[in-house]
């Protein structure tokens, strides 16, 4: 880090100046080197992942983990999705159904919470937040109890229960934390205009949601998706998620890699697509989970 | 018609307020309560219909902190701690390395960023089995670096270092707390605060007496019982990190990017070089931000269960953690009492860190 500290900004006026070319600079190089090392270990792990699930059976061997296959076997993918393509489906099912649940409550909480503040707002949010940090291992076995009492045990809805029910914290924390940017001058002129509760709702809050509803419907939906604990708990074989198949996939001992691998793919393409496409998104999600001071 | 307003903000947070009440404090309650019966130690009972449970108190704790049949519980307990120590550095290690050269723009950053921070996206279940191939002892990451497969076996490993007796805990935690009350201590004399510092110092007195004196005779265990860092982890870590590091990348790369660009320049301008710049203005700018990444790591990787779950499974003892031991005792042996026992003390460790946490934020926004 021994750049020389010459980075002001580029004005017309230097430009006139000869362009005399400037040293390498060593600190510009090593900073290219480190993101290439970081680049590498991030993506290796992809790369092997790729060459496994394309392989067949008998060409996986130790010895031959980091080369490229002969031809490409798309029977591993028909094969995981014999496995695991109905899980898929559940996955799909669970996913949208919890996170438009939750949006649509967290969007309500969060305008009740950050634009009609009533005493104690705070406090009562702090305990409400408190649920999305527990372990819930701390809460599994009543819960488990719950859902069999209600009849839901081995169903699809009692994983959308779970995930609605948790998911709360998470989503009224995101759109308080949006709506707290929207000016209450807004608010009073259409209290002044005579609205209501609901019609400045209808009228004012909600059609400038949009981002927070996609921040949030991403930031869910990647997590109900990718969720372990309670699809290895609340469901039974036919009603089990893709993550706990996927396990279930890669988890015997005789198993040929390039099963697992595939699945491990067909499990992932749905979030990844997700965060390639609205990676800005994603990452507002992602901070706004480390709760705001 | 504000009052009509009001009571409808109150009546649209009742529902949610309501089901945290009962699926987060009423279910901890009852998990709490069920920890404290003797529901499932009798493996007959456990499966009944109309099961006989007795209250027991805190017999349960007492067995897992100082039972015969328990030093698997105990090993996860210490396993999770050096897990969760070595997680967080490397997530704030790697994660302020990336985001620190992002920072300086190289090309392509949109690009870097990407392809540092698509793990975050994926399931720990995927990780999970991507990382089992590649720590494959005869191949993967062994073949690429030329490792030997006999000397890095990595999820497979068997040995611990670092090994200490489970009966030297009381000793540990009384002089460890003394320590930090001292710094506490330390720090309430600098900003004069006189009760504050003698009431630290008299507790940490206190304790470093009992250390001395007590403490060395206090036994746990009828028999020593070593524990220490099974170097299997070592590729869980791995994962975890490869997974999570975008994460504090994300954050850190937030906090530079907030930074204004003036105050790096007046440092510059006073003189200072590039590492002083990050020295004196930089990092202690960023600091809020590594304890609030500390916070959450912390809290995501006392909770580790899926991940752990992927790549070496439930039986496995070597890389086990109190999550899993809490599954497994649960929902596989059908032991609830002891299950509960166990998932209150994950959510009594979680709730050290997070509680304090919750507290600040929302402390300086009411003073807002």
């Amino acid at each position: 880090m021994t750049t020389t500290p010459v980075s002001l900004p580029k004005s017309s006026a230097q430009t006139a100046s000869p362009p005399a070319r400037p040293p390498i600079k060593v600190g510009r190089v090593l900073v290219y080197v480190g993101l290439v090392v970081a680049a590498l270990f991030f993506l290796l792990p992809i790369y092997l992942l790729l060459v496994t699930a394309f392989k067949t059976p008998d060409a996986i061997n130790l010895a031959s983990t980091w080369q490229l296959p002969k031809g490409l076997n798309w029977s591993s993918f028909s094969d995981a999705w014999a496995k695991i393509g109905g899980n898929m489906g559940n996955s799909v099912f669970l996913a949208v159904t919890a996170t438009l649940l939750s949006a649509i409550i967290g969007s309500l909480n969060g305008y009740a919470l950050s634009k009609w503040k009533f005493k104690g707002a705070n406090t009562l949010f702090a305990f409400m937040l408190f649920g999305m940090f527990i372990p819930y291992q701390s809460v599994l076995i009543p819960l488990f109890q719950f859902v069999k009492s209600l009849g839901l045990y081995g169903s699809i809805w009692a994983l959308v229960l779970a995930h609605v029910v948790y998911g709360i914290p998470i989503t009224t924390l995101i759109f308080r934390n949006f709506y707290a940017d929207v000016p209450d001058a807004l608010i009073e002129a259409a209290t002044i205009d005579g609205a209501g509760f609901w019609a400045i709702y209808g009228k004012v809050i909600f059609p400038i949601s949009i981002p927070g509803f996609v921040v949030v419907i991403i930031w869910q939906f990647t997590q109900v998706w990718n969720e372990f604990l309670f699809a290895a708990t609340l469901t039974s074989t036919s009603s089990q998620p893709v993550t706990y198949a996927l396990s279930q996939l890669a988890g015997g001992q005789a198993v040929s890699w390039n099963l697992p691998m595939a699945g491990a793919i067909l499990a992932a393409i749905p979030t990844l697509l997700v965060y390639i496409l609205l990676g800005r998104y994603f990452v507002r999600g992602l901070l706004a989970g480390s709760v705001k001071g | 018609m504000r009052n009509t307003d009001r009571l409808w903000a109150k009546l649209v947070l009742a529902p949610s307020i309501i089901l945290l009440a009962i699926f987060v404090y009423g279910f901890i309650a009852r998990t709490g309560y069920t920890s404290l019966t003797d529901w499932g130690n009798d493996p007959v009972q456990a499966l009944s219909l109309h099961p006989v449970i007795k209250f027991i108190g805190f017999q349960n704790y007492i067995d897992l902190f100082t039972g015969g049949l328990n030093a698997r519980f105990r090993q996860d307990l210490i396993s999770t701690l050096f897990f969760t120590v070595f997680f967080i550095a490397g997530c704030l290690g790697l994660g302020l390395s990336l985001a620190l050269m992002l920072d300086r723009n190289p090309k392509g950053e949109g690009v870097w960023r990407t392809i540092f921070l698509f793990p975050m996206s994926l399931s720990f279940i995927v990780t999970g089995t991507i990382w089992r191939w590649m720590l494959q002892p005869q191949g993967g990451v062994n073949q690429l670096l030329g490792l030997d497969p006999n000397k890095f076996e990595w999820l497979t490993g068997r040995s611990s270092i670092w090994a200490f007796d489970w009966n030297k805990i009381p000793l540990i935690t009384a002089v460890v707390v003394a320590i930090v009350l001292g710094i506490v201590a330390f720090r309430a004399l600098r900003e004069g605060q006189r009760t504050r510092m003698l009431v630290a110092v008299a507790c940490a007195a206190l304790l470093l007496i009992w250390a001395l004196f007590v403490g060395p005779n206090v036994k746990l265990l009828p028999a020593p019982e070593l524990h220490g860092f099974n170097i299997a982890f070592i590729g869980i870590i791995i994962a975890a990190v490869w997974q999570m590091s975008g994460y504090t990348m994300a954050l850190y790369l937030a906090g530079l990017r907030g930074i204004p660009e003036e105050i790096r320049e007046a440092a510059r301008v006073d003189g200072a070089g590039e590492w002083d710049t990050y020295r004196t203005v930089v990092f202690p700018l960023l600091s809020p931000i590594t304890l609030s990444a500390m916070i959450i790591l912390g809290h995501i990787s006392l909770k580790i269960f899926d991940l752990v779950f992927a790549m070496t499974g439930i039986d496995n003892a070597t890389t086990d953690v109190p999550a899993l031991l809490m599954y497994l005792t649960s929902f596989k042996q059908n032991a609830f009492a002891a299950g509960a026992a166990i998932g209150t003390v994950l959510l009594l460790l979680v709730a050290v860190i997070i509680v304090p946490y919750l507290a600040s934020q929302f402390k300086t926004e009411d003073n807002r």
